[in-house]
């Protein structure tokens, strides 16, 4: 019989610690699946951040490095300079990437650092149970904001496409969404793009990904997608945007 | 024959970094060690090799920890208030069981503090510096080719206990010119003897570089290899200078810059007839205990005297050294002051 779908080779076949319905375990599976197409998993190194994929590495089959808190960037900088031959991208939520680690965003983009970026935007701080975080929507309630954010008193949510779309050494900037079978494909797209971009040396790229987090949100998986569909586009409209 | 120049320790140290194989340096402006990352930005691309003026210091100690991962030679420098930035990265380092090699031309503190020469980051540098149960090895150079000198050695004991060491100099070495002897460069070490660095899996398992440990029981048992490290660090690792320790009464304990005053103040003792000797710390972590053990066991009557550009810092690890079995006198002066000899002898 032939076989028309299986685990990419650069997942591990291991027990999920994601909750049921967050965005992570696709994205995971995206990107292993990518890296098997181009066949570049030997000379891949990924670097992890703190966050709730904090442990990514024990999905991934290839090598991995941890970085503080923020500064996945930096550390992916140091490795790529060291061995530009080799495949080096960074994964980070939004607390990590836009927060913590908005210095080191800024920067390395604006190095123009020849490193793809994987941005998981869920709106929320999950591994730490569901705070602010610099994308969370206006009014959205986490708990940091019991009583919903208000614009006035936390400003509006950070867009980081927008913000890094000016810069002159960004190669390219694509927001997507995993809110339908058909969002999750324009993602892998977007994301191969990036990857791709890096192999043909053409420098810094970042997709960022509109994510449900049905746990932080205190929603079901289903209206989870309907809120990032409805509500999360408007705010952080899907697109390229570089 | 080797070449004899003048340069200040801030360019010895540079110097040293690349002629001993330094592969990628990351710095941040802050004086008094502003020429020390110009020297890098001019002679690593020099070299062939990578030198990144980062955004901050969090950025530029975590680049290290990329490059460090990657099984390369990484080294970065700044001053007092930077290596407080950069003790997030350091912690991390020590839990990834990274080598690097950090260089603090201290100035005065606390806070933005001032330019000037002092010796207040000793607790910060000894005792941990960052979160968590680690220690860096601390060498303390006090002339300019001594700084020249323990780059080497400072990549050399990285590697070899996969750790992060600090040279701890201050901003009177970092500024002063002297005259130095240059070495050969020295052959870098093969990526086949960093067999966890992170290179690709091509013909091997994934490596991981981590410092997380979730599982129960996980961190003890990591926090226990690390701490056998550090107890046989402390028992190979040990070094000093001294001097008439054979036959003093009085001996003055100083480490960098200030063991230069306290020599002239052993001179001017003896000159007295005061029988004064000197120790001179050159490992400040691990501390050198042992000579005061030697010491204390072969002589019963002796006094020691510590003078540092902080208000008593080393003082503690002396004490702790001692134990009550001598007296242990200090003098010391920080935010801009430096002991003069004529201050020490009139203390003593």
């Amino acid at each position: 019989m032939k076989k028309i779908f299986a685990r990419p080779m650069s997942l591990r076949d291991i027990d999920t610690h994601y909750c049921a319905g967050c965005g992570h375990g696709i994205v995971h599976r995206l990107v292993c699946e990518i890296i098997d197409e181009l066949d570049i998993r030997e000379k891949t190194i990924a670097v992890c951040p703190v966050g709730c994929a904090v442990i990514a590495y024990d999905y991934w089959d290839f090598d991995c490095c941890e970085a503080a808190h923020g500064r996945a960037m930096a550390v992916a900088t140091g490795i790529k300079r060291v061995q530009p031959d080799k495949f080096v991208f960074t994964y980070q939520g939004d607390g990590d990437l836009a927060a913590i680690g908005t210095a080191e965003t800024v920067h390395t983009a604006n190095r123009g650092e020849n490193i793809s970026v994987v941005f998981i935007n869920n709106a929320v701080y999950g591994m730490t149970g569901g705070q602010m975080a610099p994308t969370t929507l206006v009014s959205q309630k986490t708990t940091t904001t019991p009583l919903g954010r208000n614009a006035a008193r936390e400003g509006h949510p950070l867009r980081v496409c927008e913000l890094l779309s000016g810069l002159a050494s960004v190669a390219y900037l694509e927001r997507t969404a995993l809110d339908s079978s058909g969002a999750v494909i324009k993602t892998k797209k977007a994301l191969k793009n990036a990857f791709l971009n890096q192999l043909q040396g053409k420098g810094f790229s970042l997709v960022e990904i509109l994510s449900p987090c049905p746990t932080c949100w205190g929603k079901s998986p289903e209206e989870s997608l309907r809120w990032v569909k409805e509500e999360m586009t408007k705010v952080f409209p899907l697109g390229r945007y570089k | 024959m080797n070449t004899k120049i003048l340069m200040t320790g801030n360019e010895a140290i540079g110097e040293a970094a690349v002629r001993a194989g330094c592969d990628f340096y990351a710095g941040y402006p802050i004086t008094p060690q502003n020429e020390l990352t110009a020297y890098m930005a001019k002679r690593m691309p020099q070299e062939g090799r990578i030198f990144i003026q980062a955004e901050s210091e969090l950025a530029a100690i975590s680049m290290l920890m990329g490059a460090s991962a990657s099984g390369k030679r990484v080294m970065t420098t700044s001053s007092s208030p930077g290596i407080s930035l950069k003790q997030e990265g350091i912690s991390y380092l020590a839990g990834a069981e990274l080598p690097a090699l950090i260089v603090n031309i201290m100035r005065g503190g606390p806070g933005l503090g001032n330019i000037a020469p002092s010796q207040s980051d000793y607790f910060q540098a000894t005792k941990g510096g960052g979160h968590g149960d680690y220690h860096c090895i601390v060498l303390a150079p006090s002339s300019v080719q001594e700084g020249y000198d323990l780059v080497f050695l400072g990549f050399e004991l990285a590697d070899k206990y996969r750790l992060p060491t600090i040279i701890l100099g201050d901003g009177m070495l970092g500024q002063m010119m002297e005259a130095l002897e240059l070495s050969a460069f020295s052959s870098q070490p093969s990526a086949g003897k960093k067999p966890w660095a992170l290179t690709g899996c091509k013909a091997r398992k994934p490596n991981i570089v981590k410092s997380f440990y979730m599982h129960e029981g996980g961190l003890e048992e990591f926090n226990k290899k690390l701490q056998k490290r550090y107890r046989q660090i402390e028992k190979q690792e040990q070094r000093f200078e001294n001097s008439h320790l054979d036959d003093s009464d009085i001996v003055l304990v100083a480490y960098g810059s200030m063991a230069r005053i306290a020599r002239s103040a052993v001179d001017a003792l003896r000159k007295k007839g005061k029988k004064a000797g000197l120790i001179r710390p050159v490992t400040l972590w691990p501390f050198p205990f042992d000579i005061f053990d030697n010491l204390l066991r072969k002589k019963k009557k002796i006094k020691f005297f510590v003078t540092e550009m902080s208000y008593g810092q080393m003082l503690e690890d002396v004490r702790l050294a001692v134990n009550g079995r001598a007296p242990v006198d200090f003098f010391g002066r920080s935010g801009g002051g430096i002991p003069t000899v004529e201050e020490i002898l009139e203390k003593i």
